[in-house]
């Protein structure tokens, strides 16, 4: 196959792949009696063409930031974890305990705390399939998804048995004390006069702007970095490199699902104000689809972040306002991760032939 | 636990383990051809829908499961093009047919029903009915056996005993059909086959065509014997649980009967909190009976319960080498 | 023989040639494989091709065998035009395959592997019985006897080429393709396997024999075509030319088979190897104690058949496999096993490693030329910025220089590694771990795959390394790389060294009964 030059496999593959997810989207809407036009108009108006929308729609591209670069420096590493959904429910988890039973003087400090839980409780809840991964062979793929069912299991007994509050009825904490309350776009200084209402994006936001930052440094800029991804490309390689096989699983998997463990800092403490089941609702998932799109780069994550996060506001105000259910975001995304996962080759090879077009086009 | 008890949870465990049997039959045939599936689960609940929606609609459940076939087939095409034609990752290709299995289900449930992306309950002829075999009545008297026969093998749904025949078949198949030389051999080296003039994609289509079929069972199954109707997200990782148990038996059709029905048991557990309690002595939480499958899984990937060696070219797209 | 009826008639045609090959091009994006090549091959024979590694003689046989499409040219079958479009054709116009890299069901049983793809309907039974008989023919008929009951993975090599070559013939194959077949022989297997290549000729079936081994060119073929950069440059009677004339035809030019070195000058032992051992992933002895020094400025040189437990050893040293033993480096001893067993803490001792197998382990193919540069030395103080930062403007500049030290071509340190060739992609790794001023280099089938300039290239460094008095273990499955460059040989066989010899004295007959493990006392 020939090469496409790099710009193009850059911008070009993904923007093709989400324009045929698009289609094919628009064709489903059409299926099932709608107008994909009035769909469209609908989850642009209700996401992107008020400040108040845009605060939603940045609430979800935080959460979706963080799973995508989780999902990201494990792929480096030639680690497919896809178990971001249940480190990222043991991460809220992490923020809930943080939360109710150290009474904390003010935000900021309940944050870095509460930071630091989720990261700590994400890393171990990935440490452990990374362990039987580098230890005792085990798939990383099916290991972290049946971490994700144990995860729930243990979310709901914990909820349930445990922390539920007496005379409650709903499997849930208690609420946050007032103190953790995280400030909202809202309540900062010159985005105040941007955001004039309540809006659930919040300072969570800018951490995962750093995250971001951090994961790009990290991969290309540090020898962990280098060594995380020498391995992913050639673990027989790496090891004649002397760079140890357990220790570039281990590490790029815990730096993953405290990646992920962090987005419950978002959800649970920004919004929620305490922990429910099911908290991270599939962002862990939209993960994979997020660091497909951003091809694998933290630049690249942000602006796929900030796609699905559109994508899911916009959903959820088709919820609201059409008959399509809300389910058809599940359709999207899962387009998305075939036409830039699965299909990336066929996506390569039609722009291939367009360019090799162009160039006799040039040539005549 | 009484006699009655555990023939109560052995006739769940039959009922249980019937799905995660099409299932793991189903990667069977992938797998051994080379190509990895995570994306069971997915066919699995694009056939329960089909067939839901297609037996209430027709009130016949051929033709329900005809159409639950056909769904699951569409998917391991999508699979087989993906993964075979265009050389993409087999595990990302199986993560994204399961997610759109998961919206199109309920989108499509629910412009046909509008009852929030479920089917009406199916009854009669839309559904499998249970079979009461020869002799059930007669045998009954019979002390241990009797209530065996009657409680736990007779009376399931028609897929129960096609499921459990398909054991054997797949072992024939796959030993000593000239079709299971070539399947067993794509899976191990796609280039031994390649250079002796077979096709490489055309075995691994009808592999991957095999898979879509058998999840088309196991999906009709879920909706029209083991439960009434279709419901959202309704298969709840069985397809998952399948690929574990798939890996159990260490690809091969005998052990992964017993596998199946291992984790078909821990299911039916699960339904009976109470017998756990009173066996153990100590009160289980019903979460951990539920994780109980997914954290026996990672104890047999941990290679504890003996070590797995999957087929050698499994995963990798055929590239022609010299 | 098979019964099946045959009705390709191929048999009565009258044609002389069994295979003509007219104006046959093929290209690889710019790479041109093969350029207007026609050659003709009488029935009955024995047709040697030979050429350099990337001449582009499997290319020409993959395009035979219907792996490649041609781009132009004609391919004739007992003198008719014949489109091979795939293998299948290519079986059925009667040409058997024999691949380097033998294409066998590991888990098969060598009947099943026979049988696969030319089975007789849609149930095994019948097939695999027919096919037992008519195997029981065949090894009786051409001296190919193997256990039809055996698993593939339990038979050496040699007996694995000989279930390929009845695959052929079980196929009713009469012109039989063997690319580069005595690879992984020992000189005794080669020879067996020429004397069943002869028996073929004698009953009539066509060989044609891929080498770039001039030795095995004039003992076994009675043609010979030479190829050399993707053109064929002619054929030859085997009878009629020599071994002198034929390399010259390859290259183009005198080659210097001896490399220009002079006398060793050995200084005190850098490394001391005591009953060294090695046991591979399934607890198979691999290596099974092996012992020897080397001293500075000598170049210990291990022969061998590959396989025989060569690349256990480089692993060893090299950190990358775990071992039990003494291996002591200038004097102090080196951990073998547990987490201090690894590449950093080898390199940390002085030791340099140009591995065997340079796409997998050498480079990460998919990094750029920079990247690859670091690779192993990415803990280096000079490629830091700070405690946290690598120095990434620094490596692409040592880059540079190392690359125009070593006449890297194209020079541009962000290029991908896979995108250069063969040789420039070994001097890339060459340059890395020479230029570290290693006290040992350990340096494994230093030229495999690599254009003859910079083989010479290659040699001289290691040489100059030699005489800047390092020590160097090389590993080669060519004898003649290490006849010209060794100051001492160790011969290797079954994972033991079967005995020392100096190069000056010893020949390739004696070093041949050593790799074939026949001992000293034999000898």
């Amino acid at each position: 196959m020939d090469r496409l030059p790099k710009w193009a496999d850059v911008v070009l593959v993904p923007l093709v792949s989400l324009i045929l997810a698009a289609a094919i989207s628009a064709i489903v809407i059409k299926a099932i009696g709608q107008s994909p036009s009035e769909a469209l108009k609908v989850m642009v108006e209700g996401s992107l063409m008020s400040a108040y929308g845009w605060g939603y729609t940045l609430y979800y591209t935080t959460s979706f930031i963080f799973t995508g670069l989780a999902v990201t420096i494990a792929f480096h590493a030639g680690m497919f974890n896809i178990g971001g959904e249940g480190q990222a429910q043991i991460g809220g988890l992490g923020v809930a305990l943080a939360c109710l039973f150290i009474p904390w003087p003010h935000w900021s400090i309940a944050l870095l705390a509460a930071s630091l839980a989720a990261a700590a409780f994400g890393a171990v809840w990935a440490a452990v399939p990374a362990y039987l991964a580098a230890k005792r062979g085990s798939h990383i793929v099916i290991t972290t998804i049946m971490f994700n069912y144990i995860a729930a299991a243990l979310i709901v007994y914990l909820l349930v048995d445990v922390l539920r509050p007496a005379g409650q009825m709903d499997p849930a904490t208690a609420n946050f004390p007032a103190a953790t309350d995280l400030p909202t776009l809202n309540q900062i200084p010159i985005l105040n006069l941007f955001f004039e209402k309540k809006v659930p994006a919040n300072i969570t936001l800018f951490i995962a702007l750093a995250a971001a930052w951090a994961v790009w440094l990290i991969l290309w800029r540090t020898r962990l970095g280098y060594q995380l991804r020498a391995f992913g490309k050639s673990e027989a390689a790496a090891r004649y490199a002397g760079i140890n096989p357990t220790k570039m699983i281990m590490v790029s998997m815990i730096l993953s699902g405290a990646l992920a463990g962090l987005m419950s800092v978002n959800n649970v403490m920004g919004e929620a104000g305490r922990l429910l089941q099911n908290s991270s609702e599939g962002a862990g998932f939209i993960g994979i689809a997020v660091a497909l799109m951003g091809r694998n780069h933290p630049v690249g994550v942000v602006l796929a972040a900030i796609l699905f996060g559109f994508l899911y506001q916009g959903g959820a105000e088709l919820g609201l306002w059409t008959s399509i259910p809300i389910e058809l975001r599940i359709v999207v995304q899962g387009l998305v991760i075939l036409f830039t996962g699965a299909l990336d080759i066929m996506v390569r090879m039609m722009l291939v032939r367009i360019f090799a077009l162009f160039h006799k086009a040039q040539v005549a | 636990m009484d006699y009655a008890t555990l023939l109560q949870i052995l006739d769940s465990t039959l009922r249980l383990g019937t799905p995660l049997l099409f299932a793991c039959l189903a990667g069977l045939f992938s797998e051994r051809a080379g190509i990895f599936d995570i994306g069971l689960e997915g066919k699995m609940l694009m056939a329960a829908m089909c067939s839901g929606a297609v037996a209430f609609l027709t009130g016949s459940v051929w033709l329900g499961l005809l159409a639950g076939i056909a769904g699951s087939m569409v998917f391991a095409a999508l699979h087989g093009v993906a993964s075979i034609t265009f050389r993409g990752n087999q595990l990302i290709s199986g993560v994204a047919l399961n997610f759109l299995a998961s919206g199109v289900t309920v989108l499509v449930a629910q412009r046909l029903f509008g009852q929030g992306g479920r089917t009406p309950p199916l009854a009669g002829d839309a559904r499998f009915n249970e079979i009461t075999l020869p002799l059930t009545e007669a045998l009954r008297p019979v002390p241990i056996l009797g209530p065996l026969y009657a409680d736990v093998i007779s009376g399931h749904a028609l897929l129960v005993y096609v499921a459990i025949l398909c054991v054997p078949l797949t072992w024939w198949v796959l030993y000593r059909t000239r079709f299971g030389l070539r399947l067993r051999a794509v899976g191990e080296n796609p280039a031994a086959v390649d250079t002796a003039g077979v096709s490489v994609k055309g075995l691994r289509f009808a592999a991957v065509a095999i898979t879509g079929l058998l999840c088309g069972l196991a999906g009709a199954y879920m909706a029209t014997a083991l439960q009434a109707g279709f419901g959202r997200e309704m298969t709840a990782g069985r397809g998952y649980i399948a690929l574990a148990a798939l890996i159990f038996a260490k690809w091969r059709p005998w052990q992964a009967l017993g596998a199946c029905m291992l984790f078909g048991f821990f299911q039916a557990l699960a339904l009976r909190p109470d017998v756990v309690t009173a066996v153990v002595q100590v009160k289980i939480p019903v979460p951990f009976l539920d994780a109980l499958p997914y954290i026996l899984t990672v104890l047999v990937l941990a290679g504890f319960v003996g070590k797995a060696i999957p087929p050698r070219a499994g995963g990798e797209p055929y590239v022609k080498e010299r | 023989m098979p019964s099946q009826a045959n009705t390709t008639g191929r048999q009565a045609t009258a044609a002389p040639f069994a295979i003509e090959l007219k104006g046959i091009s093929k290209a690889f994006g710019p790479v041109q494989a093969n350029k207007d090549i026609s050659i003709a091959v009488p029935r009955g024979t024995i047709h040697g091709i030979i050429g350099e590694n990337g001449a582009g003689k499997s290319t020409l046989m993959s395009i035979l065998y219907g792996f490649y499409r041609a781009d132009s040219g004609q391919i004739l079958i007992n003198g008719t035009p014949t489109a091979i479009p795939d293998s299948q054709s290519a079986i059925r116009a009667g040409i058997g395959m024999v691949f380097q890299h033998f294409k066998l069901v590991q888990n098969f049983t060598v009947l099943e592997n026979v049988v696969l793809g030319a089975e007789e309907g849609a149930l095994l039974a019948g097939s695999l019985s027919k096919a037992r008989r008519v195997l029981a023919d065949l090894s009786r008929e051409y001296e190919l006897d193997v256990d039809p009951d055996a698993l593939i993975e339990d038979l050496s090599v040699g007996h694995q080429q000989r279930v390929e070559i009845l695959k052929a013939l079980y196929r009713q194959a009469d012109i039989l393709i063997l690319d580069e077949p005595t690879g992984v022989l020992t000189p005794a297997e080669a020879d067996h396997l020429f004397r069943i290549l002869s028996g073929l000729r004698d009953q009539g079936k066509t060989v044609i024999l891929i080498t770039h081994k001039l030795r095995e060119i004039m003992e076994a073929t009675d043609h010979v075509s030479v190829m050399r950069r993707g053109t064929m440059v002619g054929t030859v009677k085997t009878s009629e030319t020599s071994p002198e004339e034929l390399a010259e035809l390859m290259v183009g030019r005198k080659v210097l088979l001896e490399v220009d070195k002079g006398a060793a000058n050995p200084g005190k032992t850098v490394l001391s190897v005591q009953d060294l051992r090695v046991r591979d992933e399934h607890g198979v002895e691999r290596l099974k104690g092996v012992s020897f020094d080397i001293r500075a400025g000598e170049i210990l040189g291990i022969a061998g058949v590959a396989g025989n437990g060569q690349s256990e050893l480089l692993e060893a040293l090299g950190g990358i496999a775990t071992a039990t033993g003494r291996v002591a480096m200038n004097g102090s001893d080196l951990p073998l096993s547990g987490p201090a067993a690894n590449g950093q803490t080898r390199r940390e001792a002085g030791i340099a490693h140009v591995p065997e197998d340079r796409q997998h382990l050498g480079l990460i193919m998919d990094f750029e030329a920079w990247e690859n540069v670091a690779f192993g030395y990415h803990n280096a103080p000079e490629y830091q910025k700070n405690a946290l930062l690598m120095d990434n403007d620094a490596l692409r500049a040592d880059t540079a220089a190392k690359m125009e030290r070593f006449d890297v071509r194209p020079p541009i340190p962000t290029l991908a590694a896979k995108s250069f060739s063969g040789g420039n992609q070994q001097k890339i790794v060459v340059a890395r771990e020479i230029e570290r001023n290693p006290d040992l280099l350990l340096i494994g089938q230093p030229t495999r795959g690599v254009d003859i300039g910079a083989i010479e290239f290659i040699h001289k460094q290691i040489v100059a390394l030699r005489d800047a008095g390092k020590a160097i273990l090389l590993v080669s499955v060519e004898l003649d790389e290490i006849m010209s460059l060794s100051d001492r040989i160790a011969v290797m066989f079954d994972g033991k060294i079967m005995g020392f010899r100096d190069p000056e004295t010893t020949n390739e007959r004696e070093l041949g009964l050593l790799m074939a493990g026949v001992s000293e006392g034999a000898a």
